[in-house]
């Protein structure tokens, strides 16, 4: 089934060949990391997780949004989302892909990597979230491959893959939620310490994977010609305009929280983010933008008649990725290291070679989703 | 095959098996080189020491820094001149840094402006070796916050997990920040995570902890928490002592007099 990835027009080439210079670019980048160690990253002892750490936690919720198409088509039975399911799968393994990439590039031992499983250690949260995100990978992964290849033969799909399939659902939940247990358990970081940040990285989730996964149906419409449909997309723009909202709601609790309780330690990391804490305000215009777009990405989806214009879509569901992206990522990471626990400000900036060995594992990930979607789009319109 | 040839076999094979568990120790009684494991014959009780430190804030002296220098020499800890790659295993910092949580307002000025030790607390109930996914930090049975250098993999969820902000990442080779080299103690590699040790390499060889033993004010009281009758006990049964950040339920083993 992979031979369908080998055959291809100009233009698919260009961009696997524009993929692979980006990649190269983050390989001579991670070679500079790895000869002169993460020294050469904008991270320090006061901001010790940074741009990585970022994408990351971005990207489990990624993975995890593929239940919002496998719910609908496996459990409820609803056809319309025959096209997208294996787009949504696909996209996991992807997204999973770049998760465990980006763990490594921030480790200093990555050599070392295999001590986790060697000395498994139950009571560290990282134990299980590479336990899950490897396991939700490889159910993705096959259960995405068997139904595409009984489709090819045009045979029903092996009885053994549907509890493989309904496996994934509370995985999914499983990889986003224990992804918030690596912070929400940690004493001292107040931005982090709240029993929210699950169910928040959920609906965060479930809106930007879910924002994401109808720009890629537009994409490989626009590409190719497949569409998945208009009704599967309105119905994955209700999926995320809810979760937004939820989202919102949810960041706007914390808030509530810290500032009418007054604790100071409760507020200095949203003042730092929000406001501007001692003089240091290089996040504040991120995090107004990623506030102001988000919320200004939902009244666009609200809006009567705005989700069936394409463009409409495509612009509210970038809007809410690229917010998202900001709070979610970079906003939390860094907002839960400054102020330091001897409550002293360090600002971070990403340097040119974290930038590039990020950019290279974004390459890596677009480029396996690239050729899992070209086998599944062309099993799918029978080439 | 007849039977004796098959009993030939079957102890000559037994016979080699025997051999090789003899020599390589296996069978300790057999073996060629006698197997000596003190470490086995007299295990430590977990829990019956707990190591634990008073620092008299008002003995130490704003100007000195004795303490932070001897134990960076000792341990061969780095100095790059930046607060980034900076790795520390002792330093001084005021009174709103170290204490961040205890009261700020009306406090003497006196109080304000001395500098106080931060160190690693190796707290009875350690974040930090709850959060590390290999057992490279982990609680020894004398109470002491030990890392293992060796096991690391950087992941740094040590570093985010402890409220103390004790513990150091080699961001870059250590080795070409120390000017004068240690033999006591070995230097790490680029790549892990280090802190304050409690100086379990130098309580092996009966000495007390570097910090300590280089203070011209005697500021230090190194103890077992649990011995009734330590200094260091007697101590805080008489001063009103304090930790860092009690709320937090870490039972820090520092204990300061202010």
């Amino acid at each position: 089934m992979i031979e369908k990835a080998l055959k291809g027009n100009r233009n698919y080439w260009a961009w696997i060949a524009s993929l692979l210079a980006v990649i190269a670019v983050g390989i001579t980048a991670y070679n500079r990391q790895h000869w002169f160690g993460l020294t050469v990253t904008g991270m320090g002892r006061d901001v010790s997780w940074g741009f990585y750490i970022a994408q990351f936690t971005f990207l489990v919720g990624v993975a995890a949004s593929a239940v919002m198409v496998v719910i609908p088509y496996y459990l409820h039975n609803r056809k319309e989302f025959s096209k997208t399911v294996i787009i949504g799968e696909f996209m996991a393994v992807a997204a999973t892909l770049m998760c465990l990439l980006f763990i490594l590039a921030d480790m200093g031992r990555p050599d070392r990597v295999l001590n986790v499983l060697l000395f498994p250690s139950p009571h560290s949260m990282v134990f299980w979230d590479v336990m899950v995100l490897n396991g939700y990978f490889v159910i993705n992964l096959v259960s995405g491959w068997t139904v595409l290849g009984a489709e090819r033969r045009g045979v029903p799909p092996p009885s053994w893959v549907k509890p493989v399939i309904y496996l994934s659902i509370p995985w999914a939940v499983s990889i986003h939620t224990v992804t918030a247990f690596l912070y929400a358990g940690l004493p001292g970081r107040h931005l982090w310490l709240t029993a929210v940040l699950a169910p928040r990285f959920l609906a965060s989730a479930f809106a930007a994977g879910t924002s994401l996964l109808i720009l890629v149906t537009l994409v490989i419409k626009q590409c190719t010609g497949f569409d998945t449909g208009k009704e599967a997309r309105e119905k994955l723009a209700v999926i995320v305009t809810y979760a937004g909202i939820v989202n919102f709601f949810m960041i706007g609790t914390e808030f509530f929280t810290a500032f009418y309780s007054h604790v100071p330690s409760h507020m200095h990391s949203l003042q730092y983010l929000f406001f501007g804490l001692e003089g240091h305000y290089s996040l504040v215009p991120f995090m107004w933008f990623s506030l102001l777009l988000g919320l200004g990405s939902l009244v666009v989806l609200l809006l009567p008649g705005k989700k069936s214009s394409p463009k409409w879509l495509a612009a509210a569901c970038t809007g809410l990725v690229v917010s998202i992206w900001i709070d979610k990522g970079v906003g939390l990471i860094l907002g839960g290291f400054v102020p330091s626990p001897l409550e002293e400000i360090v600002d971070y900036h990403p340097t040119l070679t974290e930038v590039g060995v990020t950019l290279g594992i974004w390459a890596i990930g677009l480029l396996v989703l690239t050729i899992l979607l070209k086998v599944a789009v062309s099993v799918k319109s029978q080439e | 095959m007849n039977k004796e040839r098959r009993d030939f076999i079957r102890k000559t094979g037994l016979g080699v098996l025997a051999g090789i568990c003899a020599s390589s120790g296996l069978l300790p009684k057999f073996s060629l080189e006698e197997t000596v494991l003190p470490a086995w014959d007299e295990k430590p009780v977990p829990g019956k020491i707990r190591w634990g430190m008073l620092i008299d804030t008002r003995k130490c002296l704003n100007e000195c820094s004795e303490c932070v220098a001897k134990c960076h020499f000792v341990h061969n800890v780095p100095d790059f001149g930046n607060r980034k790659d900076e790795v520390k295993w002792i330093w001084k910092s005021s009174y709103e840094h170290v204490f961040p949580t205890s009261t700020q307002q009306f406090r003497t000025s006196d109080v304000l402006l001395r500098s106080y030790i931060a160190m690693c607390n190796h707290c009875a109930d350690a974040p930090c070796t709850r959060a590390c996914p290999t057992e490279a930090t982990f609680k020894r049975w004398d109470g002491i916050v030990s890392m293992d250098y060796h096991r690391c993999i950087g992941c740094r969820f040590c570093m985010a997990a402890c409220p103390y902000g004790s513990r150091s990442f080699n961001w870059r080779d250590p080795r070409e920040g120390i000017k004068l080299a240690s033999v006591d103690y070995p230097t790490r590699e680029q790549g892990v995570v280090e802190k304050c040790n409690f100086c379990s390499d130098r309580l092996v060889r009966g000495l007390i902890p570097a910090c300590a033993e280089s203070c011209p004010q005697k500021a230090f009281t190194f103890g077992d928490l649990n011995d009734p009758k330590s200094d260091i006990r007697a101590l805080l049964e008489s001063n009103n002592t304090m930790q860092r950040k009690p709320e937090l339920g870490t039972k820090p083993s520092v204990f300061y007099i202010i």
